[in-house]
Order: C-alpha cells, then structure tokens, then sequence
C-alpha cells in the first residue's frame, strides 16, 4: 500500500518500523522463557550439562550469514549486481546451514541424555532454541522469496524492492542477534 | 462559525488539507472490489471493525447465554433442566424415574470456564480493542488506512480461526476445557486430568494461541499507525483520548500477550513432550506420575503477567471511549486532558507490576506479597484521577442526555462501584478471606465486565452512525441502557455479600453447606435479574441489526457536532477515508464551547490572535 507510505519523508517507513513493534514481541516472548528459566533454575533441582560443539558451529554460521547479507543489501544498492546475488545466496546457505547444526546438535545432546522428559533444565533448551529455529524458519522462507526475486527479475533498484529486501535483512539480524542473546544466556546461567 | 455547513467543510479541507497524491495512484477499477474482497476478505479497516464487532457480538451472545444456564442451576438447584437437554444433549442428566434433568457437574465447570474464556478474550478485547481501534484510529489521526491493511486483515482471521476452534470444541464428545479460564496446571496440563483436560483443552491452547497471533498482528498496526501516519498538524498532544488509549493498549498487549503464549508453549510442551516444566510431585487414580521438578506456580506467573494487564487492555479503551463520548455530549473540554493521558499510561505500566497478586494465597513468598499489595492499591491513584476528571467534566456541562451519554455515566457509577471493592482485594491480608468468594467475582464483574461492556455500547451508539450512515433508535437505547444498569447492580451487588460470607466461586451447588444454605433466595434473585439482563442485550441486538438497514439515516456529516476528523469523512463511507485532501489539524479535539463557538473542530484554522493549544 504505497499510499499510506508517501507523507512525512524523513520518517521512518512506516512498515519497517511494524517490522521493529513486531520484533518486540518477539522479543517479550523470549524475555519471558528465559525468566522462566531463571526462577526455575534458582528454585533447585537443575541439571547443568554442557553443550555440544554444534552450537558453537551455529553461532558462528548465523553471524556471518548476517554479515552476508548486509553485503549483499550494501551491493544491491550501490549496483554490484553479481556481489548482490552471490552474497544473498552465501547468507542463505550459512542461515540454512544454522538450522542443520542445531539439529544435529539436538541429537547430540539427547545421545549425551538430556531428553525431553528428565530434568527441566533440559526441556527450557529444548524449548528456548527450539522457537528460536521457527523465528529463523520464517527468515529463511522470507530469504528465499528474496533469492526468487532476485534470480527471476531483471536487476533494478527500486524503492519497493530496497524496501523489502531490508525489511528481510533487518529480521534476519534480529533472529541472530536474538540467538546470540540466547546463546550466551545458556551458556553463562547454567 | 458555531455551525459550519457541509459543504464549507469540503472546501476548507481541499483548499488547506494535505495532498498525499492518494488518487493519483489508483486510476480506473484498481480499488473495486467483489463481493469476497468487500465483505470478506476485506483490507478496509472500517470493515475490519464491523467484522470485529459482529463477531464480537455473536460470542457474547454464546458467552452470556453460558452464564444463563449456570445462573439456572445455581439459583434453581430443584428444578429440572431437562427443557434445554435438546440444546446441552448428554450434559443435562435426565433421571428416568423422575423425569428430572439435571445439569452435569463437569458440563458446569465447563460452561464457567469457556463463560470467561470467551468474553474475557474474544468479546471484550477482540470486540472492543478490535472493533474502536481499526474504526477510529485511521479516522481520528487522519490517515487512509492502516500501516499495513494486509496485517490487518490477518489480524481478523487469525480472530476468525480462533474463534471457530473454540466453537468446535464445544461440541466434542469429552467436553470443552473446564479447568477454569486462567487453565492452571496440573488440570490443564494432564490429558487424564478430568473429561475436558484433553481434546478440549487441546483446542483450546491452539485457539488462544491463534488469538495472541491476532492481538499481536492488530496491535503493531495500532502502534505503527499512531506514530508513523498521523496526519499533518496531528501532533501527540492533539490526538483525541480514544486514540491515546488504543495506542497504549496495544503497547500493553504487545508486551504482554507474547508472554502468555511461551506460558502456553511450555503447557503445551508438557502435555504432549512429556516435559516437567508445570509438573511435580502428581498422583493420578493412586499411581504416581513420574513428572518431578516442576512448578505449577511458574505457570501463574507466566499466566497473570498477561492476565492482570489483560484486564486493563479490556478497560483502558472503553476509558478513552467514554471520554471521548463524554466531552462530546457535555458539550465541554474534558477535564485534564494531560492527566487523563498520564494516567492512562501509569495505570498501563502499574498493570505490568502488580500481577501477583492474584497469586497471594498459591504460595508465593509473603514478603513478594507486600510489593504487589503496595503496587497494587497504588493504582486507585491514577484510577481515581480519571474519576474525578470525568465528574469534573459532567460539572456544569450542558448535558445532552442520550443513550451514548447514558452508558458513558454508567461507565462511571460501575467504575467506582467495582473500583473500590479492588482496594479491598488488593490488601494480602484481607485477600485471605476474600480470594475465590463471590466478592472478588462481584468486584471484578462491575469494574471490567459491565464497565467495559457499558463503554463498548456507548462506543456502539455514538459511533454507529460513522459504521452504517444511520441511528440507532433511541428508545430502545434507553430501555437497553436502564434496563441493564438495574439488572448489573441487582445481580453483583448481592454478590458482595455471598463474598463476605464467605461463599466459594465456581461452586457447583451449595445445598449441602449448612453455611450457604440459607442463600438459596439470593441466588434466585440474581438468577432472575441475570435472565432479564440477557434478553435485554437481545433487545440491543435488534436494535442494532434493524437499524443498519432501517435506522433513521444520517443527513448531516457531523450528527454530535463533534469536534474529531472522522466526522469530516463523507456520509457513505468511502476507500482511503476522505475523498479529496486529507484534513489539517490546527488545535486539539476538545475546542467546545471555546470563546463565543459551541464546537470548533479539529481542522478549522486558528482566528487571528486564538491560543491554539490547551
């Protein structure tokens, strides 16, 4: 709806800032799990195990797939059309390649016992990263309408499509920065 | 200048107002619409709104008739109920020898539960919030449409969905959910727990989870609106109260209701991953479960971080309605209008703080319960402002005395009524006494049930004319009106005296309690007085239904003389709100009776040498 988007230049588009109110909620989501996480772990009873190399592996995946598409983003809008496209499909292997390492990690930590059913300290990082991957799931399907458009349409900037692609980008780094949050908080309050 | 003619209005927007180059967009049929895009899947927030608040309106139906026929076996345990077995089917147990039906125990707790669940969620937020928010807030800040109608429109169906989940398991062969609308574990974590802890309760965790999608869809719109597409002039201190109080709302549900859906993934993930998170300590039929190491007091937690703000998203909006309405039809400014804004969002941020204390005797801390006691008879304080700044604006005010009117001054009396009983309540102490009688049921009922039912009618009435072009009939509006406020008092007020007594809430029957017994009469008469108020809303719904097609039609823009931008939209509504410009705003919505004019509204320039700001 282009018609609501034209008044007060200068502003903040309008739906990139929806995009933020949304990401808040997401936030508050989180911000509740781990909570939960504190008050429970406080309360005694919690099995502390450490994690398996995957995570690590993750982590470092979602961070460079973020710095990948911020490359791909700055290319699209300075007309590197190849620098564009060749990164776009970089932060997408690297995102789809953080899903894969966190499920392998899943089975490596269930092989090492923690299951589902025992301890609670078990079940919140099941819980916790589990969310986390359906926020990047939802990344990754908005990655690759972006990886359509941008293979399919002949190269052009416009204001339509700048908007969209950073509406992407700025998920995207909200679910990294998100895991990353997550990731040190697992590891830091065990 | 006191009345300025229609058609004087439409040149002063297109010679001053805002070229957004809306029409140059859209040539030819690019904005017709069929049948499905108007009335379905429609993107037009005023459609949206009616969707809302039909809907709204057949679950309060559903959501009222419930509580008829739990009113029926509380104030008439001997009778038989065996005239709505077509209805309820196996849930009234007729016995074969006497002829007698009665309601079945668990069918009661169902029908209290699925009593809160509906009206708590789907009437008085999806209804309210979603029915005045999408109307009003484009049309009072000035803009075409939504930040983004897609969402909107989501925002509905999402509603939609969940609305037709919770139908269905009405009707399942085990039984809606009955453990109570706050769905505390291990009830609503056990499938075996009880016939209504499994499937219904399965479908009742991914309908509201399909809710929270919808408020959370709704609300980034509302706040996105606010803030990013005000029109020109339309500064934050110009906005109208009922759009501050939308706008806070939704901050209120945007931070909130995101927490209660982690609460229902973790139940969720107990129930079927065989997580302990809610779990400990079970016996089940004299087994023990091998859930240890939970605690079911987490999940209160997670639950009344949304459930106390929740009851504030359901009364802030029918606040900033009744203010609105009541400036309106006194004919005067609202009284502190600063204050009315600060207290809106000190009583968003208190409602945040204070959860706990619906927890005071689940076992928390008693220490913890001090903090929450103090917060939470801390917000009389910014309660009361808004009290006083509505009596202060009735005084002296040239009141107009129509059914709008009536339901906002009814907003008032209920809002003190059930106000101050909270005081009580709030105290951990007396809270000891009191926690899970029909006093706490009494007070919560007045204070945001009815209230905020009495300002939805008030928003319905005033507003209708802007929804379908034409009046409500005013008659039936006043029966309506009297009518309910007498049957809201008649059934609550003895409620408070059960409470006292010390009658338990969600009781089934109390013929065996030598303590309660006695109450047999009072439980009658509240009975009676709740039947008449349900055929009374019935009233309001022909009403409300005939005069969409039949009602007196609107001739004049601007009927209440109101000072707001939504009254300078044409009388047919039409796509992207105003035909040509977009208005201008040069002052606040309150201008009444300002110098020697009886309404100046928002878009009228200042005269030479006029204080434009209050």
């Amino acid at each position: 709806m282009e018609h609501v988007i034209r008044f007060q230049p200068g502003k903040i588009h309008p739906q990139k800032f929806a995009l933020w109110v949304g990401m808040a909620g997401i936030a508050m989501m989180f911000a509740a799990l781990t909570s939960a996480y504190v008050v429970k772990q406080s309360a005694g009873n919690w099995l502390e195990f450490s994690f398996p190399n995957h995570f690590y592996f993750s982590t470092i995946s979602i961070v460079l797939s973020s710095f990948a598409l911020h490359k791909s983003f700055v290319d699209y809008k300075t007309g590197n059309e190849s620098g564009y496209k060749w990164f776009l499909f970089i932060g997408f292997i690297l995102g789809s390649a953080f899903v894969v390492l966190q499920y392998f990690g899943w089975t490596a930590l269930y092989a090492m016992g923690v299951d589902l059913k025992g301890n609670a300290s078990g079940g919140f990082f099941y819980l916790i990263t589990g969310l986390h991957v359906i926020h990047v799931l939802g990344g990754i399907a908005a990655l690759i309408v972006t990886m359509l458009n941008a293979f399919s349409l002949k190269y052009k900037v416009t204001e339509k499509r700048k908007l969209r692609f950073d509406l992407v980008v700025n998920y995207w780094h909200f679910v990294d920065i998100l895991w990353v949050y997550l990731f040190i908080f697992l590891l830091v309050i065990k | 200048m006191a009345n300025i003619s229609i058609h004087e209005d439409d040149i002063l927007i297109n010679e001053q107002g805002f070229n957004d180059h809306f029409h140059e967009h859209h040539h030819g049929d690019k904005y017709k619409t069929n049948f499905l895009s108007h009335y379905v899947f429609s993107t037009d927030h005023k459609m949206i709104s009616k969707q809302f608040l039909i809907t709204g309106m057949f679950w309060a139906v559903v959501g009222a008739a419930f509580s008829v026929i739990f009113r029926l076996q509380l104030g008439f345990p001997e009778e038989s109920l065996a005239w709505i077995k077509p209805l309820l089917g196996k849930w009234i147990v007729v016995d074969p020898s006497t002829g007698i039906g009665k309601l079945a125990p668990e069918f009661y707790y169902a029908l209290v539960t699925m009593h809160g669940t509906v009206i708590v969620f789907f009437v008085l937020t999806a209804g309210l919030s979603g029915t005045f928010s999408n109307l009003l807030i484009p049309l009072q800040v000035g803009a075409r449409d939504m930040a983004s109608p897609f969402m909107n429109m989501l925002s509905y169906w999402f509603f939609f969905t969940a609305g037709v989940i919770m139908f269905y398991s009405l009707f399942i062969s085990t039984g809606p959910f009955a453990g109570g609308w706050v769905a505390y574990p291990p009830l609503s974590a056990l499938p075996q727990a009880s016939s209504g802890s499994g499937t219904g309760m399965t479908l009742w965790l991914i309908s509201l989870i399909c809710f929270v999608i919808s408020v959370v869809l709704g609300g980034i719109n509302y706040i996105t609106t606010v803030l990013n597409l005000r029109t020109k002039g339309m500064t934050m201190w110009r906005m109208p109260l009922s759009v501050w109080s939308f706008f806070i709302t939704a901050i209120v549900g945007l931070l909130t209701f995101p927490v209660l859906a982690s609460g229902f993934f973790m139940l969720i993930a107990d129930r079927s991953l065989g997580t302990s998170f809610f779990l400990s300590d079970i016996f089940i039929a004299g087994q023990a479960l091998d859930r240890v190491g939970g605690s079911p007091i987490l999940y209160q937690h997670l639950f009344w971080f949304l459930g106390h703000p929740e009851v504030y998203i359901i009364i802030l909006p029918a606040m900033g309605i009744v203010s609105e309405v009541m400036s309106v039809h006194v004919r005067k400014p609202i009284f502190g209008y600063r204050a009315m804004v600060y207290s809106l969002m000190t009583i968003a941020f208190m409602s945040c703080i204070v959860w706990a204390h619906h927890m005071f005797v689940s076992g928390i801390n008693p220490f913890l319960s001090n903090f929450f006691s103090f917060f939470t008879i801390l917000i009389a304080v910014p309660s009361s402002v808004k009290v006083f700044n509505w009596l202060t604006t009735l005084y002296g005010g040239n009141i107009r005395l129509n059914t709008p009117m009536l339901f906002t001054l009814g907003f008032v009396t209920l809002f003190i009524s059930g106000g101050l009983t909270g005081v009580f309540m709030g105290n951990h102490v007396l809270d000891i006494q009191m926690h899970d009688t029909y006093f706490i049921v009494a007070h919560f009922h007045l204070v945001m049930g009815v209230a905020a039912f009495f300002g939805m009618f008030a928003g319905v009435y005033h507003w209708f004319p802007k929804m379908y072009s034409r009046f409500m009939n005013e008659t039936l509006g006043k029966i309506h009106f009297w009518g309910t406020l007498i049957c809201a008092y008649a059934i609550f007020w003895p409620q408070h005296y059960l409470g006292l007594a010390g009658v338990p809430r969600r009781y089934y029957s109390f013929d065996s309690f030598e303590a309660f017994k006695h109450f047999a009469d009072m439980n009658k008469f509240i009975t009676i007085f709740a039947i008449i108020a349900f055929f009374l809303q019935l009233l309001f719904l022909i009403n409300f239904f005939y005069s969409i097609w039949h009602g007196k039609k609107m001739t004049n823009k601007n009927p209440w003389k109101s000072n707001t931008l939504e009254w300078t939209t044409p009388i047919e509504p039409t796509h992207g709100n105003w035909p040509g410009n977009l208005p201008v705003v040069h002052r606040w919505a309150y201008d009444y009776n300002k110098d020697d004019r009886e309404y100046v509204m928002q878009h009228i320039p200042l005269k030479d040498g006029e204080v434009g700001d209050h």
